[in-house]
């Protein structure tokens, strides 16, 4: 399925704002086999005095720009064409639960696909209590991973209800679970938490949502701004498979991937370094409509 | 020796009585067959031939030079503010130089080892795809951070200062306990401690016969202004600031060693380039010596959450533009579990052995090592496989195997349940030294922090300094944060030593350390302020209570007056007089806290006196003569403080700030003091005194005028008089002096804005008549002030 994405992100300081460097990961890239990006184009206005692109550690396009002079507000219109590969439905290559543990053990690599650096606590995800005990349920099922991924991301969906305005992106996951309410941003991380309790490597993917859905399906929650879900490691023989937790369903066509990371610290769209003492407020709008 | 009647010498046999080495235990003063080992023998010798009272003197004198230099350390605690003194154990460490030269050999080999570990680790990985690495302990660890992951430092090196911590174990090796690579503290410090001993054993003999510590940091500074992209460019000292429990030495290291004490905030990156912000603008950084772990190095890339960090500083590694000592990211060879690879490693890396083992080390997350720890537990000591903590350090996670409170099947099932976070260290028991323990040496644990630099020729070591010294027979008390010391440890050589100074062979221009960073210049632009605006409510308090102890009625009117000429200034008779003055001399502290490394330890001693000499007044003041005899004394010291800046401080930038800060102030305190004191239709004898009190004029006024003041010859001698210093004219014309020095002080030809500012108003006073100057006018040259100063600090301190 091919698409033309549009994206703007507009911050207004209030006052002006000095020494303004910031990191951009708005840029959607190439994905061997899932997604090919014909075009993409971010615009900033004003223009920055130094823009660099590079790509970080998990091969994410990220735009460092920085402004010599104090700027009030600031503009990000991205402009991209993509498309997204069918995938077929997957044989369950995955291992039993129980048995993932040695596969991960096995495999000696720290490129940015190895799924050590999806185990443990990162930046915005630690060790939450609440939702080890609601995950300690799929833990011994008999099921395979790709299975206990399946019914843990359902269980996110269910418990959880969608509430734009409950959180912001600085909610602790922690609360956003006790209240059982949030965004995509909160049920992939809640998504990520759990996974991680149960042993299995799980990270964060930023993204975009087809905006009006094909005929005769319901709209997706998520498509009017960005949009967020997990990946989980199913073992050495299927490696990396998507699911969104939002919406309670497997990533396909739909879905136009960003940035990969840990969690939302690692892919944060746009993350500033802002002496500022000025009201802070921000607007956001996406269309990614079909060709 | 003095010649006064003495108590005996204790003689080394006394010294010694209980001094018993606990047996299987290595001991530095007596070898296993119980001889004292001869490098200690003219030591001990010379320490015998003292009464104990000598003794207690000879200390003294060295705690003394600690207190004299400032030298703390901060503990842990509630106030971050609180200061400790050094806690120095008088008797140093000695070492025999053959004995010192096959360590230095030994731990050569290991930095160039840990090099290249940390180059793989952050390169090809190659350690991890061949099984020498755990994978997960590299993903999962804090200190791995990925923004950094395939940089190159510049120099090429990741490593150029390290500390290793080692100890003896029980036959007589040598042991490395842990490595510093992060950003090691202690080699100040070891200045220090040689500093103090010097003191307490000021014979040249043994003493002469111990190496020199001042080459090493020569070779050092010299090491990084030869880093590529270093030369012409600032070398810094970057430091998390004065909150640090080491704080103390970063100061005290940046002076030593001529290099500005900068924080992440003096920092800025534009271009891919570290640049400092200074009164002269952006200055480019050749060299950063980091002395904040690296996760704070950075609110962009690395911790989010750091307040004391420089966005964009990754990026500028990233692209090779700056120079960072330790690379970011070296701070991993810390781990603790990586010490049951190394060894294995060095194998595979460099076909040898290490030459001086770690301590025996074993990852549970492997189930050979696993079930090797279980069966021996009750020998091992359990930690976390990712900390950083030293043995023997408080804080650190570190148990003893039954320390969980679990035995047999309970602690096998805890040890299989957190494996892979878990590593068994062997259970070392270390060597002990003397200490002096009531009147007596007895036998106490130590490790030592030895610290090597890489130069171009290859890896140079620190001889001695800092070993770490239980206060308990147990060497789990090491530690300094629980009533562990600090000692000297001397390198002895067969024959004296040449003397060495870190200044002698450098570089002339050296001493130019850069142009003044702007938050240094700003520290100083207020200290200069605060210590005025003290010396201001100091005169006018005296003032007030002179008046008070004359006619012992605050209902008087004459006091009555002047308590109401206070109040409008803001000065409130009612209390203590030293709660008055605290806030301001409390923030000129502060000021000056922040700029130690370029303050002269005279002039913070002169301040911290009188912050002492404040602190001894509270509570105890009458109003009246009691207060003013204390603040006449205040007044003297704060005058001493300013004799100490005029006579002595290199007219450097930092003066000019100070002394702007000081004449800005003063300024604004006559203008303020005399329009308050004028107004009025007809002004008051009473008041008119206590403004030419204020201004120090008395004298003056009274040998040119012949008769009593009145508002025009006041205002004459305090606003418009160019040769009194208390004048607003005089300040003013200081300030535009300085200002006309400041850099871009006139551009093609036109002058600047603060220098412009003065100008203008030095023109008015000039032409002022004292009959036509108004409280009104008074007010508008106080707003004139306050502009100045606004816009000195945008164009220079900010």
């Amino acid at each position: 399925m091919q698409y033309s994405l549009r994206l703007s992100i507009e911050y207004d300081y209030g006052a002006p704002s000095d020494n303004a460097r910031t990191l951009v990961r708005l840029l959607p890239s190439d994905l061997p086999g899932r997604q090919i990006v014909s075009s993409r184009l971010l615009s900033i206005d004003p223009l920055p005095d130094e823009r660099r692109e590079t790509v970080d550690f998990f091969g994410n396009a990220m735009t460092a720009i920085a402004f010599h002079q104090p700027i009030e507000r600031i503009a990000f219109k991205l402009l991209a064409r993509a498309e997204r590969l069918a995938s077929g439905g997957y044989l369950d290559l995955s291992p039993a639960l129980a048995g993932l543990g040695a596969e991960i053990a096995g495999y000696r690599d720290l490129g940015p696909a190895a799924p050590h650096h999806f185990t443990g606590p990162s930046t915005r995800i630690g060790a939450e209590p609440e939702i080890t005990q609601f995950a300690s349920g799929f833990s011994d099922t008999g099921l395979t991973v790709r299975q206990t991924v399946e019914s843990v991301v359902a269980a996110v969906h269910r418990e959880m209800r969608f509430d734009p305005e409950a959180t912001d992106v600085d909610t602790p996951i922690g609360e956003a679970f006790a209240n059982r309410h949030g965004v995509c941003q909160d049920f992939s991380q809640v998504s990520i938490a759990a996974l991680r309790s149960l042993g299995i490597p799980a990270g964060y993917v930023s993204g975009f949502l087809r905006t009006i859905p094909p005929p005769g399906q319901p709209r997706m929650e998520g498509a009017d701004a960005m949009h967020a879900w997990i990946s989980a490691w199913c073992g050495a023989e299927m490696g990396w498979l998507e699911f969104d937790p939002t919406n309670d369903c497997a990533v396909g066509v739909d879905h136009i991937a960003v940035a990969y990371g840990r969690d939302y610290a690692d892919v944060a769209p746009v993350k500033g370094a802002i002496r500022t003492t000025g009201e802070q407020s921000s607007k956001q709008s996406v269309d990614v409509e079909p060709l | 020796m003095t010649g006064q009647a003495q108590s005996r010498p204790v003689g080394p046999a006394a010294l010694l009585a209980d001094y018993a080495p606990r047996p299987g235990v290595a001991d530095e003063l007596f070898d296993a067959s119980g001889n004292m080992r001869p490098v200690w023998d003219a030591f001990i010798d010379q320490l015998g031939q003292l009464s104990p009272e000598e003794v207690q003197e000879h200390f003294a004198r060295g705690d003394q030079y600690l207190r004299d230099a400032g030298v703390y350390f901060r503990q842990y605690s509630a106030d971050p503010q609180q200061e400790r003194e050094w806690p120095l154990s008088h008797i140093p460490v000695l070492l025999h130089e053959s004995e010192w030269t096959g360590i230095c050999e030994g731990l050569a080999q290991r930095a160039d080892l840990l090099e290249k570990v940390v180059a793989d680790i952050y390169g090809d990985g190659q350690l991890v795809r061949d099984g020498h690495l755990p994978a997960s302990l590299i993903a999962q660890n804090p200190e791995w951070h990925r923004p950094l992951v395939g940089t190159v430092p510049p120099s090429g090196h990741f490593l150029h200062l390290i500390a290793f911590e080692i100890g003896r174990s029980p036959d007589g090796s040598w042991l490395v306990l842990g490595d510093r690579t992060q950003a090691p503290s202690g080699a100040g410090f070891a200045l220090e401690n040689r500093r103090a001993t010097a003191r307490i054993f000021p014979d040249p003999f043994p003493r002469a016969n111990v190496r020199r510590l001042a080459g090493f940091f020569r070779t050092f500074r010299s090491a990084m202004d030869a880093l590529p992209g270093a030369q012409g460019r600032n070398t810094a000292v970057l430091s998390p600031g004065p909150g640090n429990d080491t704080y103390f030495e970063h100061a005290y290291i940046a002076r030593y060693l001529g290099l500005p004490l900068l924080e992440g905030d003096d920092l800025t990156v534009s271009g891919g380039a570290v640049h400092v912000r200074t009164v002269s603008g952006l200055q480019r950084v050749g060299v950063l010596w980091r002395r904040l772990d690296a996760a704070f190095a950075d609110p962009l890339e690395l911790d989010e959450t750091s307040h004391i960090g420089t966005p964009g500083l990754v990026d500028a590694a990233r692209q090779s533009n700056v120079n960072i000592v330790n690379a970011l990211g070296a701070g991993i060879l810390e781990t603790r579990s990586l010490l049951a690879f190394l060894p294995k490693i060095s194998e595979v890396l460099t076909g040898e052995k290490l030459r001086l083992p770690n301590i025996a080390t074993w990852w549970c997350g492997q189930p050979s090592e696993r079930d090797y720890v279980k069966a021996n537990a009750s020998k091992m000591v359990m930690g976390e496989a990712l900390s950083r903590a030293l043995p023997f350090d408080i804080g650190s996670d570190a148990v003893l195997g039954t320390a969980p409170g679990l035995e047999g099947e309970a602690l096998a099932a805890w040890i299989d349940e957190n494996a892979a976070g878990l590593v068994g260290q062997e259970a070392v028991t270390l060597s002990t030294t003397p200490r002096w323990v009531d009147g007596r040496l007895l036998p106490r644990p130590m490790s030592i922090r030895v610290f090597a630099a890489r130069t171009p020729q290859g890896w140079t070591f620190l001889p001695g300094g800092y070993a770490r010294v239980g206060s308990q027979d147990d060497a789990a008390a090491l530690s300094m944060q629980q009533g562990g010391s600090v000692a000297d440890v001397w390198i002895m050589c067969d024959r004296p030593t040449p003397y060495e100074s870190v200044l002698d062979r450098m570089d002339i221009s050296r001493a130019d350390t850069g142009a003044l960073p702007s938050r240094t210049a700003d520290n100083f632009f207020w200290l200069g302020r605060y210590v005025e605006r003290t010396e201001g409510a100091i005169r006018l308090l005296r003032g007030y209570h002179l008046r008070l102890a004359e006619t012992g009625d605050s209902g008087d009117a004459s006091v009555a007056e002047v308590a109401r000429l206070l109040e409008a200034l803001s000065l409130d008779t009612g209390k203590p007089v030293n709660a008055v003055i605290e806030p301001a001399l409390s923030a000129a502290r502060v000021c000056a806290s922040k700029v130690r490394d370029r303050f002269s330890v005279d002039g913070w001693a002169a301040l911290t006196d009188l912050v002492y000499s404040l602190e001894a007044m509270s509570g105890a003041l009458y109003p009246g003569d009691d207060s003013a005899r204390s603040l006449a004394v205040l007044l003297r010291k704060i005058t001493g403080f300013n004799g100490l800046v005029h006579e002595n401080m290199h007219r450097s930038s930092s003066w000019r700030f100070l002394t702007f800060g000081r004449a800005l102030e003063r300024a604004d305190g006559a203008a303020a003091a005399l329009a308050a004191c004028i107004d009025g239709d007809e002004a008051s004898i009473g008041l008119l005194e206590m403004a030419l009190e204020y201004g120090d004029s008395h004298v003056t006024h009274q040998r040119r005028q012949r008769f009593d003041p009145t508002a025009e010859t006041v205002t004459d001698l305090l606003a418009l008089d160019a040769n009194n210093p208390r004048s607003i004219l005089f300040q003013v014309t200081a300030m535009r002096r300085i200002a006309a020095d400041l850099p871009g002080a006139e551009v093609e030809g036109r002058v600047s804005g603060v220098l412009a500012m003065l100008l203008t108003l030095e023109t008015d006073l000039i032409v002022a008549h004292p009959a036509s100057v108004t409280p009104d006018n008074l007010a508008d040259i106080r707003t004139a002030l306050g502009a100045i100063s606004g816009s000195l600090s945008a164009a220079y301190l900010a």
